[in-house]
């Protein structure tokens, strides 16, 4: 077995298999899970996505949203447990790999057409 | 048992553990590790070897490249293999060690273990003193023309370069010897190690795990 294969093997049951199609300028759901006071919940991060980094089990999203007035950006881990549900809410049409130019964008300019 | 195994770095890789956290892996082909000599300060017709320690053997390789006298040797132990590396761990106790015996990963290491890697580090070719030795350089801009060059050496009074002053020269391809990892898993399986962060080495060097003593 090559080097690579034996990797691959390692963090098989790492991976999720059910994950959805996730690209730079959609706007994605984040169902986390959180732990407070012993009781685990479901916290909601709905963003659009500025980045999308690959590579097997370490592929993360990164998503930006504006909340009170103020950008905030979280990356996940794609294959997290701690992450319970990807949903993808909207399509977007891009012409950019990576979306930095969003965070010197403020409402209107920071709109993203819609990919159908 | 055996303190240790012989092993092949394979690479790195992440994993999640169970609170989620992503965990950076090494992953080493660990074993099977077969005893192909086994040395005793015991009297044997007049005959010792001054020390216990058992000699094992690693990894495979074609007729064409074994040596007589290791054919020789692997011949004695009945192993049946053409083992590519030999190497001996110190033990106390020789007795429950026998000749051709296979040692798997799972025989020797348990999770949650802390363990120390020996490898030998990559080579970095004639490398400068910043690299090597960590020296601060100089400025990169603002007029200097002197950018990563050691500077003076020594002093006027003695005027010589007294030996061994850090200075450019071949760094790496040294035996490193890591100590403190814990081992995440033991696929035993497959032999296979997987240990939290980096241990030294390429990928696919050969690579010593031990475990600490108490």
């Amino acid at each position: 077995m090559s080097k690579q294969a034996i990797l691959e093997s390692v963090v098989k049951e790492n991976l999720k298999t059910d994950l959805p199609v996730i690209r730079p300028g959609d706007t994605v759901k984040a169902h986390v899970k959180v732990r407070e006071a012993g009781k685990e919940r479901i916290q909601v991060f709905e963003g659009v996505v500025l980045a999308c980094r690959h590579g097997g089990v370490a592929e993360n999203v990164t998503l930006r949203k504006i909340s009170n007035g103020v950008g905030v950006e979280r990356t996940f881990p794609l294959h997290s447990p701690l992450v319970a549900k990807f949903e993808v809410v909207r399509r977007g049409r891009v012409r950019r790999a990576k979306l930095y130019y969003l965070r010197d964008k403020v409402g209107k300019d920071a709109r993203i057409k819609e990919r159908r | 048992m055996l303190p240790g195994i012989l092993g092949t770095k394979i690479g790195m890789t992440h994993l999640f553990d169970e609170e989620g956290r992503m965990v950076t892996v090494t992953v080493i082909q660990a074993g099977p590790v077969y005893v192909t000599q086994v040395k005793s300060d015991q009297d044997r017709e007049g005959k010792t070897d001054g020390y216990n320690a058992v000699q094992v053997g690693y990894g495979e390789m074609s007729d064409k490249h074994l040596t007589f006298p290791k054919f020789g040797h692997l011949k004695k132990s009945g192993v049946g293999k053409n083992l590519r590396t030999l190497r001996e761990f110190r033990v106390d106790d020789v007795s429950g060690f026998e000749l051709g015996q296979e040692v798997k990963a799972g025989d020797v290491f348990a999770d949650g273990q802390v363990v120390t890697v020996t490898g030998t580090s990559k080579g970095r070719g004639f490398a400068g003193g910043v690299k090597r030795h960590h020296f601060k350089g100089q400025h990169m801009t603002h007029g200097y023309m002197t950018h990563r060059r050691p500077l003076a050496s020594g002093a006027t009074g003695p005027q010589r370069v007294f030996k061994g002053t850090k200075k450019p020269g071949r760094m790496g391809g040294d035996t490193v010897t890591q100590k403190g990892l814990k081992i995440v898993k033991v696929d035993a399986e497959r032999n296979l190690l997987l240990i939290d962060g980096p241990v030294p080495g390429a990928n696919g060097s050969l690579v010593t795990v031990k475990k600490v003593s108490n």
